[in-house]
């Protein structure tokens, strides 16, 4: 939290010290390194999309009529002030808010162009192809080998040689591997705020998902953990599609393809990463990224 | 219409009336104290120089004035085994049903139900067991399976184990849902989100957290049941056996009851008083073992948790 905070204010004289009449290349003072070819496929399917999604708690509306397309192989980011949706919206898209009562939602969201609160749709199955990280780290307080072992096992795997193999693979993939080989029977506890974080990466992606939600999954992890997962991030994407919700604007610039600025329930604007960040169509957004307010 | 200087403290009264307050409250406090330790030093005293290897392993003799204690110590632990594998499984699963499932109303109708079922005198607990266990699952069995021989429709262990159980679910439960609280949601959410369903989240991740306070109450729930008379009185306790119990609808002896027994109905309460004591410092021994344990493995899991 305090991480995030602090870039804040960063961010804050970063962006009064650009903001003159004259247009800096970008609002934020960042370099944006893009390689087009940085091995992802070229065409980049819609993976989820959202339409005219309004969701409610009891009397309270979360989301006001958010439409946007969300495509494979890419990171999209979430951004917007404390309260305005962001994670209601990621959660829709495994239907985690179902486990809250009293939520009403209106509206479609689409896996593949298949509505996700179908009536045929089993949950469970969406939650598999649909993972999910969270703010916090939460890796269970079992053994690392257990905890990325936990879904294959759900899904039948008996066979020891088999799992190991998958636990392998998942932790080489959260570039995790190396540093806890030697632990892999040790408790999850014992590691670092960052590994933790990299071991709920390798347990969501032993399930072989589709698409990974992640919940501003650095805002408790200091700023080198916060790279390791941002790099991490961009070689998944070269596999999955990646939704990410930050409070971090420099993290979102740094990271994705394209940006959603939410307030207050409504999508304000969404579009590619570079036109949020260096010529942001609603004077809203230009305020938010500036830090004007948020 | 106060004057100012009334609402300031006037004199010395207030300091008097404080000051008085503690030195009542402090002797209060010190009476408790000193009724355990003279109750403990009686018992100690007069029981302690009994309690023989002898005591222990034998049965009592001439009309329970010599000998020991064994078959009551055996009827003891037999009784609590079998009631704490009947109400282990029914509290904790009662717990898990209110804290994971229910919703609303239920949870509120399911708590009132535990703790008023807390609140009933144990000597109501007896005569249900008589009239429900005995009188109406038993003679029903009896009457259906073995043509109306007397079997189970009679005063027996597994009677006595499950009025006794249905004393002590209110501990089981409380213990669990305690345990099932300090639960992180975090572990529940991240076991639904990785596509699990909520039988598979409860059983793999939530119920092996909570199982330190299962097992805590499930210790609580034996050392309340093995000091209670009143339940077994009319459900399976017997004045005296010449063998140990073997089946589950044999009579035992049990520790609580011995000493009633002895201390009313015996031909000489006089003779049979060191034996009383000895019977009494015993099943302390055994109740406050028990807390013990209990309390420790509490502790224990507290501190886990908070360190997680
Ligand atoms: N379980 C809930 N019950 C009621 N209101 C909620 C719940 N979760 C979130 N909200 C409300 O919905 C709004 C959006 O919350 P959230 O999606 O968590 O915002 P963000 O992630 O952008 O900070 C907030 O006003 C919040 O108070
Ligand atoms: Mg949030």
């Amino acid at each position: 939290m305090s991480d995030s905070i602090e870039m804040m204010s960063e961010e804050e004289q970063v962006g009064s010290r650009v903001n003159g009449p004259a247009r800096p290349e970008t609002l934020l003072n960042i370099e944006r390194v893009r390689v087009p070819d940085d091995g992802r496929p070229i065409d980049r399917p819609v993976k989820l999309a959202s339409k005219h999604l309004s969701l409610w708690y009891g009397p309270k509306q979360a989301l006001s009529d958010v439409s946007l397309e969300i495509r494979n192989y890419e990171i999209t980011a979430l951004i917007g002030p404390s309260g305005c949706g962001k994670s209601t919206f990621l959660r829709a898209f495994n239907r985690m808010n179902d486990l809250i009562p009293n939520v009403r939602i209106t509206g479609q969201v689409l896996l593949d162009g298949e509505d996700v609160y179908g009536r045929r749709v089993d949950v469970v199955e969406l939650r598999r192809r649909v993972g999910m990280v969270f703010q916090k780290p939460n890796p269970f307080p079992k053994s690392v080998f257990e905890n990325v072992a936990y879904a294959p096992r759900l899904s039948g795997v008996k066979n020891m040689g088999r799992l190991t193999e998958i636990v392998e693979k998942a932790l080489e993939r959260a570039a995790l591997f190396e540093e806890v080989k030697d632990v892999l029977h040790k408790s999850a506890l014992a590691l670092s705020g960052g590994q933790q974080q990299r071991l709920c990466i390798a347990r969501a992606l032993a399930a072989e998902p589709e698409v990974l939600l992640m919940d501003e999954p650095c805002s408790a992890l200091d700023p080198i953990s916060t790279l390791r997962i941002e790099e991490l991030m961009r070689e998944l994407a070269k596999s999955i599609c990646i939704v990410i919700v930050t409070h971090n604007m420099q993290q979102a610039a740094r990271v994705s393809d394209r940006t959603g600025f939410f307030l207050l329930g409504e999508l304000i604007e969404f579009g590619s990463t570079d036109d949020i960040f260096t010529r942001p169509a609603d004077s809203r957004t230009e305020d938010y990224i500036t830090g004007r307010f948020g | 219409m106060n004057a100012p200087a009334r609402t300031l403290p006037h004199g010395r009264g207030p300091q008097v009336a404080a000051g008085s307050i503690a030195i009542l409250t402090g002797i209060c406090a010190f009476l408790i104290v000193a009724i355990v330790v003279i109750l403990m030093g009686i018992i100690i005293w007069n029981g302690g120089p009994h309690v023989t290897w002898e005591f222990l392993t034998k049965a009592p003799e001439t009309g329970m004035t010599e000998g020991g204690i064994f078959p009551a110590i055996y009827g003891t632990v037999l009784l609590v085994i079998v009631m704490a594998i009947a109400v282990v499984p029914v509290g904790a699963m009662t717990a898990v049903y209110m804290h994971e499932y229910a919703r609303g109303r239920m949870v509120d109708i399911i708590r009132t139900a535990v703790h008023n079922l807390a609140g009933v005198p144990s000597i109501v607990f007896g005569l249900f067991g008589l009239g429900f266990f005995i009188q109406f699952v038993g003679r029903g069995v009896d009457r259906a399976f073995f043509g109306g021989q007397l079997i189970w429709g009679q005063p027996c262990l597994l009677w006595a184990a499950m009025t006794l159980a249905l004393l002590t679910l209110p501990v089981v439960v409380v213990s669990t849902e305690e345990a099932l609280r300090a639960v992180p949601d975090s572990y529940r959410e991240g076991s639904l989100a990785l596509g699990s369903t909520k039988w598979q989240t409860t059983w793999k991740v939530v119920i092996p957290q909570a199982l330190p306070g299962i097992l805590t109450g499930g210790i609580l729930s034996v050392s309340r049941g093995a000091g209670e008379v009143a339940p077994i009185l009319f459900t399976g306790a017997a004045y005296f056996l010449p063998e140990l119990p073997r089946t589950l609808n044999s009579q035992f002896m049990e520790l609580g009851y011995h000493i009633f027994v002895m201390s009313t109905q015996s031909v000489n309460v006089d003779e049979t008083m060191p034996i009383q004591y000895a019977t009494t410092l015993v099943l302390l021994v055994l109740t406050f073992a028990l807390n013990f344990a209990a309390i420790l493995l509490r502790s224990r899991t507290r501190s886990k948790i908070e360190q997680s």
